[in-house]
């Protein structure tokens, strides 16, 4: 049994390729410590991401999701973080309809030199999730109906 | 609809130029108008315009691509056909719009409320202030305040804000923006939980039949949609909440900073989930952050679809 099982909470990072994704890795070559909660996915760019990833990441269980890109004026194809600063910042102030805590997802912008900052954000973002604690989840007995069937049917 | 007749006269000169003008006529019952074609002369004597004619016809126009088309339009779907020519999905050159101005339409689902059985209607009379309902025998006397469709209430363009022909006269509007999204404003103050709980509980009943969908205006991609494409696999064909609120949150996202608020996914829900406050805190956001408003200049850019290096509005967080 993993040392860490019931203390981590799930956390999904939506990285750019060529900043947060190498300032992360900055991070790590340069043996920051840092919190484990955080999952990180890579994509080529913060304008790649659909509002809607997060929201189904949330939606899926998760109990934070951070989008980190390049900083504004540094984006690798110039202007998709321009795109994204502003889909993810309607997202940001739509979610509390949805009775999600806004707090849950933070979007920043770290650049591949930047490790000592990746650790920060990683480990405040972090702390703020366990502050909030585990998500809502939305279960329910059709989802375990259908397991269970697809189960027996293996 | 006092003008009525300006509006049959205007149809008239126009419908040898076109192939179909898009009205209202009486509908299965008395209770119900139901979209009307006009193609031919004595079409136009069935045309029927008032507090009835619920729907959205903008939603026709895409799909009609091509054809000399007419369309009688309510203030609110005249932003619908306003957006749907800012995205180029409809040419100005091939639809003729008729405007009028609109007091306003029922909502039908209050008057199920009130008068109970609305399956067997005898006659329904309608006035600016009251409708005269006759069910089953019996009938009911209702004030058209007590009836009248929310959006009406707020209503700030009762006029269509685009139009080559107008019947009758302006009607004003009092409404201020602020007004229009007090609902909003008041469901936000539940706390996060109760919010969780209330669409646990509302989505719950969804169907999907996509009647929301398909009244949109706004959704254009048809048979294209996101919902029911395998490949990228958005949603499961599984009847879980999960799925159903995925879905509506979709609509929402796909709808910014473009939907009109017309209303129609709202009215065409058969299990009547108020869906709207979605798209409604969606254009509260869009209005704040971007000083934006949907439909009311064709020649705007949509605000997410473009950008400022500096943004005026958004603060970002510092670490």
């Amino acid at each position: 049994m993993p040392i860490l099982e019931g203390k981590e909470l799930r956390i999904v990072g939506f990285l750019c390729n060529w900043c947060s994704y190498g300032g992360a890795d900055t991070a790590g070559v340069g043996r920051f410590k840092q919190p484990t909660d955080l999952r990180v996915i890579k994509v080529p760019c913060s304008g790649r991401i659909d509002p809607l990833f997060i929201v189904k990441t949330l939606m899926a269980g998760a109990d934070g999701v951070l989008v980190s890109g390049c900083h504004p004026r540094d984006c690798h194809y110039t202007e998709g973080n321009f795109y994204a600063r502003r889909r993810l910042e309607i997202l940001k102030r739509f979610l509390p309809i949805m009775g999600i805590d806004a707090k849950r997802f933070e979007y920043t912008w770290v650049s591949a030199s930047e490790g000592q900052r990746w650790q920060e954000v990683v480990t405040k973002f972090t702390e703020q999730i366990h502050e909030l604690g585990a998500a809502p989840k939305i279960a329910g007995a059709e989802a375990e109906e259908t397991l269970k069937l697809m189960e027996a049917a293996l | 609809m006092q003008n009525l007749e300006d509006l049959k006269e205007q149809v008239r000169k126009a419908l040898p130029e076109l192939d179909v003008v898009i009205g209202w006529t009486g509908g299965y019952d008395p209770l119900h108008a139901t979209p009307h074609f006009i193609r031919r002369d004595e079409d136009i004597d069935k045309l029927q315009v008032n507090a009835l004619c619920v729907h959205n016809l903008a939603t026709y126009l895409p799909s009609l691509r091509g054809k000399k088309v007419g369309i009688i339009v309510k203030g609110c779907d005249s932003r619908s056909v306003v957006e749907l020519l800012q995205e180029n999905l409809i040419d100005r050159e091939d639809v003729t719009i008729f405007g009028f101005g609109c007091t306003g339409v029922v909502d039908q689902t209050k008057i199920r409320r009130i008068v109970g059985d609305v399956g067997n209607i005898d006659s329904c009379e309608i006035s600016s202030s009251k409708v005269k309902v006759s069910a089953s025998g019996t009938e009911h006397k209702l004030a058209m305040s007590d009836v009248l469709s929310e959006k009406c209430a707020t209503c700030r363009y009762p006029n269509a804000v685009l139009s080559d022909h107008f019947a009758g006269s302006e009607i004003e509007a009092t409404a201020s923006f602020e007004d229009g999204y007090k609902d909003v404003e008041e469901f936000e103050e539940k706390s996060v939980e109760e919010k969780f709980g209330f669409w646990l509980k509302e989505m719950d009943r969804c169907i999907r039949c996509y009647a929301c969908r398909n009244a949109c205006p706004m959704c254009v991609c048809r048979d294209h949609c996101v919902a029911q494409s395998r490949d990228p696999h958005w949603l499961s064909q599984e009847a879980h909440v999960r799925d159903k609120w995925m879905f509506q949150v979709i609509h929402a996202y796909h709808l910014a900073g473009r939907c009109t608020e017309c209303g129609e996914c709202q009215r065409a829900c058969p299990v009547d989930i108020p869906i709207l406050l979605f798209k409604k805190k969606m254009n509260k956001e869009i209005k704040d952050v971007f000083d934006y408003e949907a439909g009311i200049n064709p020649d705007a850019t949509p605000p997410l679809m473009t950008f400022k290096a500096e943004e005026d509005k958004i603060i970002e967080r510092k670490w």
